[in-house]
């Protein structure tokens, strides 16, 4: 089965596109497809990256199943609004 | 409530208008304003990232949240994306309330809560280079 898989930020520089679709397996969770993304792109496979995920716009654990049809979203640490690094308020 | 996520300049007073209610006798104002130094960094400009769609419904669901604790009586939010020089509105809060210590409050909250939640990025060009600035990561679920 099949879903998209969308790349913000750092994360979508990195690997030079936004979106791809993912060729996947029954009962893949989050974490598992984003593996499966870091595989193909060598520029993602190398390196620590704090990710966290969503699907069909909603956070979620890596744990989390996922089905034909979702909406993947790899989210790289947050930093919307006014510009405040964490211990640099 | 009101929640936009846009490329086009932000406009504060229609954010206060938004929320303006009889019943209300406060309302409370945040901008998130781009600045010119940053980690000792003379700052050019900012580049916002969204995720829209998401960002969006994180506003909504952080706005519902502060407005049940905090008694609020309306919430308008408003995030800019694209490139934003010094001294640019990348960020509009405003909230309403019967009384000015909820608005205030709540405001601080809904602010605070967003810069751990929504799902937009920034990119800092600053005098000798570039650079993402990662913030935490949000919360699962």
């Amino acid at each position: 089965m099949k879903v998209k898989v969308r790349l913000f930020a750092r994360i979508r520089e990195l690997a030079g596109i936004s979106e791809m679709e993912v060729e996947i397996g029954e009962g893949m969770s989050v974490g598992e497809v984003f593996e499966l993304v870091r595989a193909r792109i060598p520029r993602l496979a190398g390196q620590q990256l704090p990710v966290a995920f969503a699907v069909n716009a909603r956070y979620v654990t890596p744990e989390h199943p996922v089905r034909p049809g979702d909406e993947v979203a790899i989210i790289p640490p947050v930093s919307g609004g006014g510009h405040v690094l964490p211990g640099h308020p | 409530m009101f929640f936009l996520v846009t490329p086009e300049p932000l406009d504060p007073q229609r954010a206060v208008e938004l929320v303006r209610r009889h019943e209300a006798g406060a309302v409370v104002v945040f901008l998130g304003v781009v600045r010119s130094h940053n980690l000792g960094r003379q700052v050019i400009r900012l580049q916002y990232e969204a995720y829209p769609e998401m960002a969006e419904q994180v506003m909504r669901e952080v706005a519902q949240e502060a407005a049940t604790r905090f008694r609020l009586t309306d919430v308008a939010i408003m995030h800019r994306t694209g490139v934003l020089p010094v001294g640019e509105t990348s960020l509009v809060v405003a909230v309403s309330s019967p009384h000015r210590h909820q608005a205030f409050q709540g405001g601080q909250w809904l602010v605070d809560r967003l810069k751990e939640r929504l799902p937009i990025w920034k990119k800092e060009t600053f005098v000798g280079g570039e650079e993402w600035i990662e913030g935490e990561l949000p919360p699962a679920g």
